[in-house]
């Protein structure tokens, strides 16, 4: 612990900072070591690993359906796509197809759990910023979403929605009147966030160009998701490489110009808006039909090696299985967006200040379970 | 009417009275009748400081669409006398490495002189504690005492954050402190006098004589710079919980805490003060009609209606970075102030 700070070597006008793991806007558990001369950032190191829960070892020692409860786990803000992931590469492994309304089905909720984790990011970024009421309107919309996911899967958080070949239960009736009066009313919700922050001069000050990430060293770090979308990057696995029911869907994808603090805000504010698209077109087409492919308790894949991803809220997340035919997985490795963002924040907060960095740390948009799994 | 005006005639004959029939020198009765007002107005600032932290959560809490507390009371009124009770059964702890005295000493300074500051407020008709004729000098240097006791609980917690929270609102308050001054200037040429009552006395009739039309620039500057003064968002910078966890208090618990907490509120409500004493007619009625009203109503009614303005500003806006916060007070607020001051003295000087 004590010798992350001692390996740091500092002049006598510089001083070390230990910022967390306790503290208020690190969003968990993160670790950050600072060097600091006066408010500069000198120089930053992560220590991560402090909710670490060996997933990854976990899965080695359950059949592929038993592991779809853990994955929740992986991104608590975000679990339906952490389960559509999982179910995604597992069914690519064992060669499952699984029934159109399956597949809008799980659009439909990821796309909601989109919404719900850019509202968190929202809220917790404004924050950071010191503006207090966004967080709350953020959470209140939050709330609508979650009460969708309670009517049809009975949980709030961790939902274990996805099945190996399907989802566990349909929508109720009910569903689509409250999503269809959700996406209208939650446009013009946006609209007032946005009132908030985007031309507020003070918020602008602070965000425009704040830590600018060129594509290039984004590439080269690993970024993805909206991170890399606003360094000016077109790249989002829903349009480039299509999976599930996406290619039937009509929508655009938001990119940025500078890549600063500022863009990255305004793509997942967009992005907010597109979620809402999709979610009205999957209602509009959902097929009748069942929801589940009809898929053995226990199934043994064939000795292979899959790596299957999906566009999460954070950018990429994917899933490398290998198998060796039986019905546990030999080795799963879980690829998240958020251990590749922790790795940015040396990079981008060298030479800001201590208000930048959190900030900065916001714009990630890095959720510690993710980083640490 | 409902004025206090001839109650403390009444207080003062009855204090006279008994001290001359003693036989007592006049200096007891005037000692005994200044203990009298101090009592009079901490109290009058408790309960105001009470009331104020239950309105601020009411306030975020109507902004934020929620309803804050309502569990205690009618619409949970006695919420912050519970929390105040609470907070002083609450175990004193001061850290192993912080310099004691200076540690204590903070909290204590930072509440002693927000109330010495009341000494020169005008409440109403004849209500002053002492009338000096340069109340506004003696309000503007002993508020600048803030810094020092900031300074003082930043250092003596001995803790990088409280230390980096301590040395921004140093930075801050003596920025601030500028344009501030600069600000009030302008009322001060214009009505001739450093005295609070004299202010409040020359904007009378009706609300167009209030020195906020000829000197908005002045009150702008003022409201701003105050809200800086007051370590309020937007410039709430010594105290970022985001940044600094809680900044300069964050070593304290307990009553040094509520001190701090309270001055931060009593703070606020002083400020208005000065400002409506200022530019708002102090406690004039708007409207000649409108003196059935006591005077003391519409100065308290005045003052919290512009605490809930800077409470607003708070619930409103995101945090200032301290870079921008001075290049706003050296680049903008302080020419600003200089203008208004040259375009008043020229207004004074022909007209």
């Amino acid at each position: 612990m004590s010798d992350l700070i001692k390996d740091i070597q500092h002049n006598e006008d510089e001083f070390i900072i230990n910022m967390g793991p306790q503290h208020p806007s690190t969003h968990g558990v993160l670790r950050l070591i600072l060097k600091m001369k006066g408010e500069f950032i000198m120089d930053l190191i992560p220590d991560v690993g402090f909710l670490h829960r060996s997933l990854e070892k976990i899965a080695e020692n359950r059949t592929y359906a038993q592991f779809m409860p853990f994955t929740d786990r992986v991104d608590y803000c975000a679990s339906i796509p952490c389960n559509f992931a999982w179910a995604a590469a597992v069914e690519k492994l064992a060669e499952i197809e699984i029934p159109d309304r399956a597949q809008y089905l799980r659009v439909i909720m990821a796309e909601l759990n989109r919404i719900a984790s850019h509202l968190v990011w929202l809220g917790t970024m404004s924050l950071d910023l010191g503006a207090f009421t966004p967080f709350l309107y953020a959470f209140r919309e939050r709330e609508q979403i979650l009460d969708m996911f309670e009517m049809t899967c009975g949980q709030r958080l961790t939902y274990n929605y996805m099945r190996i070949g399907g989802v566990s239960k349909d929508v109720p009736p009910k569903f689509y009147k409250r999503c269809k009066d959700f996406t209208v009313d939650f446009r013009k919700k946006v609209d007032d966030y946005e009132a908030l922050l985007t031309y507020n001069p003070i918020f602008l000050t602070r965000t425009k160009n704040v830590a600018i990430l060129p594509v290039d060293d984004a590439l080269n770090y690993g970024a993805s998701g909206p991170t890399i979308r606003a360094s000016g990057h077109d790249w989002d696995l829903r349009k480039t490489h299509p999976y599930s029911s996406y290619d039937k869907f009509n929508f655009e994808i938001p990119t940025g110009k500078t890549g600063d603090v500022w863009d990255r805000y305004l793509v997942r504010i967009r992005e907010m808006r597109i979620c809402c698209d999709i979610i009205d077109q999957a209602l509009e087409g959902l097929p009748e039909g069942p929801i589940m492919a009809r898929v053995p308790k226990m199934f043994k894949p064939k000795p292979n090696e899959v790596y299957s991803r999906i566009e999460a809220p954070r950018g990429e997340m994917g899933y490398y299985i290998i198998s060796d035919g039986t019905t546990k997985p030999y080795r799963v490795k879980i690829r998240t967006a958020s251990f590749a963002h922790v790795q940015l924040m040396n990079y981008l907060c060298k030479g800001w200040k201590i208000a930048d960095l959190v900030a900065i740390f916001g714009s990630l948009d890095i959720v510690l379970p993710e980083v640490d799994r | 009417m409902l004025e206090l005006t001839g109650i403390l005639q009444w207080v003062v004959s009855i204090v006279v009275g008994i001290s001359e029939s003693l036989g007592l020198p006049a200096i007891v009765s005037d000692i005994v009748l200044m203990l009298l007002t101090i009592v009079a107005i901490v109290v009058f600032l408790l309960i105001m400081c009470l009331f104020l932290v239950w309105w601020e959560r009411k306030v975020s809490a109507h902004i934020q669409d929620r309803l804050g507390p309502m569990m205690a009371g009618w619409h949970g009124w006695y919420q912050t006398i519970a929390d105040a009770l609470k907070l002083l059964q609450k175990e004193d702890i001061i850290v192993k490495s912080a310099d004691r005295k200076v540690h204590f000493w903070a909290p204590v300074i930072v509440f002693t002189v927000c109330l010495a500051a009341y000494a020169v407020i005008p409440f109403g008709k004849g209500l002053i504690a002492s009338d000096v004729s340069i109340g506004l000098l003696y309000i503007l240097a002993i508020t600048s005492f803030t810094v020092i006791a900031l300074l003082m609980a930043g250092w003596g917690s001995n803790n990088k954050y409280a230390l980096l929270g301590g040395m921004r609102s140093a930075a801050q308050i003596v920025s601030y402190e500028v344009p501030l001054t600069l600000s009030v200037l302008g009322v001060v040429l214009m009505s001739g006098s450093l005295s609070m009552y004299h202010f409040v006395e020359v904007q009378t009739d009706c609300f167009w004589n209030w020195y906020i039309w000829p000197q908005l620039l002045g009150f702008f500057i003022y409201i701003s710079a105050a809200t800086a003064e007051l370590n309020r968002t937007p410039f709430d910078l010594p105290e970022a919980e985001q940044e600094l966890v809680a900044g300069f208090n964050i070593e304290y618990s307990g009553m040094k805490f509520a001190m701090f907490f309270l001055a931060e509120f009593l703070n606020m409500f002083t400020a208005s003060a000065i400002a409506t004493t200022l530019f708002l007619g102090g406690w004039q009625p708007p409207l000649p009609g409108l003196d059935f009203i006591p005077s003391y109503l519409w100065f308290i009614g005045k003052s919290l209606f512009l605490v809930f303005v800077i409470m607003w500003f708070k619930w409103t806006y995101p945090r200032l970075r301290v870079d921008h916060l001075m290049a706003f007070a050296w680049k903008i607020l302080l020419p600003l102030a200089f203008v208004n001051i040259i375009l008043t003295a020229l207004g004074v000087y022909f007209f």
